[in-house]
């Protein structure tokens, strides 16, 4: 038997001119059995390829650096072992390297996790990558710094800096795979470079060609999310039908050395792929069209136009790049506010008149208690999501009588014995509330606020590290 | 002879929403491309910022991306807070496409008929 850690990456063709990348998560909580059918598509169809993971939500990286202030080797994506352990052999076998930002707040640790999964599973010659340079928190002066974005409200004196990352582009991540890593770890990174870099590394791309990486750009794009564009957040029962929901198949692109690129999915899983699907994800958290700004890459789609090519299949052409930003994009996490939520529900005959009190009561009373900075009462049912902090919508409806109404007040409070308080108002509405309210909850969770700064990139330099599986402890 | 009728956007164009910071992006797609010019005239800057303009919503652009038979509208201060910051179980705000699918615009009544 050849040793699995000398065979990689050279039982697959090194000509070919097509390279699947493959999408195995969209988030921190995606479907964990998602990557499995990627992968077997990626092994049957044998041309060379590569998995990613998109695992990095703005705040996942403060949440997973409150994790590792308790417990220094976590920090990194929880699901982490459940998510590589089903296709890790099948991937170093196939010579498919996987990408993740999955490392989180403690790229290391899951270095070193996955160093055990792989012994475990029986690759201690596995070579793992680890990408660091992201977190700048100890490097970079922020309140030298300008704004580029913030949440509103965020009082900088009395809040705490939680982390501040930089999303580092796909040179390290390449840097790492042309040093033999069959999987590469890092903490933030731009989304796209997860796809940009094994196709950066495979076809040869320069850091300049601008057109080349425009395409990897917006197969990241495209693939970041997961499902996304292939069936998720797009089916909507009797006008949008997709096949097999509890099942969809996550995303594969075709990349081509001619710089084509066509989106698909695993064959026999369900979800779908059309232009519907491919629009709505190119477009997803989109701005200006014509400047998608990577930090490898600006992408301009307002020429982009898409083809069918098959069943679930389809061609993207007419992208366009320019020079990426000179600047880097780092995002600070503070802490310091609480978030209190307290719910109860009504229901049957005049349930609008007693929910509508029942949120004026909540307000008065946290108002009179002094507990909250902000308040919002929601009439789940009548209007919450849509609606606004003051209740515009609920206060002001008039359509037909709900039946069910489930009203859920919301504080901002400067103490977590304030936000307990005030959610726990809800749950006094059990024996003091309107006739026949029943059914509370309440919970308090830490508040998250981010502002986003530019920095020169060369303040953010990378380190990239490549070991066995065995040399990792 | 035409007539007209007030059809939700959800019966002939579909939607997504994305965020980022305090802003909210809406793409826009009619599933007839021969309805983009009836949506390019009705569904207007200043018509969707006036259905986000109960939560603070201060602008509304929109750019046109007419060989992806598509729109884009990016709404700015719509998220009260952000995705952090807001009170809102939706602090994403990625619910919004469906109240940009709930205004109604003027269709004539056959391109009602097609599929």
């Amino acid at each position: 038997m050849i040793p699995l850690g000398l065979k990689m990456l050279k039982g697959v063709p090194s000509v070919s001119d097509l390279f699947l990348v493959g999408n195995g998560a969209g988030f921190s909580g995606d479907r964990i059995d998602a990557p499995i059918p990627v992968v077997r598509s990626l092994v049957k169809r044998g041309l060379p390829a590569a998995m990613f993971f998109e695992c990095l939500g703005e705040r996942t990286v403060a949440l997973a650096q409150l994790e590792r202030r308790r417990d220094p080797e976590a920090g990194y994506e929880p699901m982490l072992e459940r998510l590589l352990e089903p296709i890790l052999v099948d991937c170093a076998r196939a010579g498919i390297p996987i990408l993740g930002n999955f490392g989180a707040a403690n790229p290391a640790a899951a270095a070193r996790a996955i160093a055990r999964l792989a012994k475990k599973l029986g690759l201690p010659e596995l070579r793992i990558g680890l990408v660091t340079g992201d977190d700048v928190s100890d490097r970079v002066n922020l309140d030298k710094l300008a704004v580029h974005e913030a949440d509103a409200g965020l009082d900088m004196s009395s809040w705490k800096l939680v982390s501040a990352n930089a999303y580092i582009g796909a040179a390290p991540l390449a840097e790492a795979l042309a040093a033999g890593a069959q999987i590469v770890v890092a903490g933030r990174t731009s989304d796209p470079a997860l796809a940009i870099a094994p196709l950066m590394h495979y076809f040869g791309w320069a850091e300049d060609d601008w057109q080349a990486l425009a395409v990897g750009a917006a197969a990241g794009h495209l693939l970041e999310c997961g499902s996304q564009v292939t069936g998720g957040v797009f089916w909507d029962p009797g006008f949008k039908d997709i096949p097999d929901p509890a099942n969809i198949g996550f995303p594969i692109a075709e990349v081509g050395r001619d710089l084509s690129l066509l989106i698909t999915k695993p064959e026999g899983t369900g979800g779908i792929v059309d232009q519907r699907t491919v629009k709505e994800q190119l477009l997803y958290e989109l701005h200006d069209p014509s400047t998608y700004i990577t930090p490898d890459v600006i992408l301009d789609i307002t020429g982009a136009h898409l083809t069918p090519s098959g069943q679930d299949r389809v061609a993207v052409h007419g992208l366009q790049g320019r020079q990426r930003p000179d600047l880097l994009k780092v995002t600070a996490c503070y802490e310091g506010s609480w978030l209190g939520e307290g719910e109860i529900s009504v229901a049957g005959p005049n349930a609008l008149a007693r929910a509508r009190a029942t949120a004026d009561v909540l307000l008065q009373r946290v108002k009179q208690r002094g507990l909250a900075r902000r308040a919002r009462a929601d009439l789940i049912g009548v209007a919450s999501v849509h609606d606004s902090d003051d209740g515009a919508l609920w206060r002001g409806y008039a359509g037909p009588e709900p039946q069910d109404i489930r009203i859920r007040l919301a504080v901002e409070a400067t103490t977590r014995d304030d936000a307990d308080q005030a959610s726990r108002e809800a749950l006094a509405m059990l024996c003091c509330g309107t006739a026949g309210t029943s059914g509370a909850r309440w919970r308090v969770t830490p508040r998250i606020l981010t502002r986003s700064f530019l920095v020169p990139r060369d303040m953010v330099p990378t380190e990239t590290r490549v070991l066995p599986a065995r040399e990792w402890n | 002879m035409t007539q007209n009728i007030e059809t939700p956007l959800h019966r002939i164009a579909h939607s997504r929403a994305g965020d980022k910071g305090n802003r909210v992006n809406l793409s826009l797609m009619p599933y007839d491309p021969a309805l983009y010019p009836l949506l390019a005239e009705q569904v207007t800057e200043e018509k969707v910022l006036a259905l986000f303009r109960h939560r603070g919503a201060t602008a509304c652009k929109r750019y046109d991306l007419p060989l992806l038979n598509a729109f884009n509208f990016v709404i700015d201060e719509v998220l009260e807070g952000g995705v952090n910051g807001s009170l809102n179980l939706d602090g994403h705000g990625k619910s919004h496409s469906f109240r940009l699918l709930a205004m109604t615009i003027e269709v004539p009544s056959e391109k009602l008929n097609r599929p």
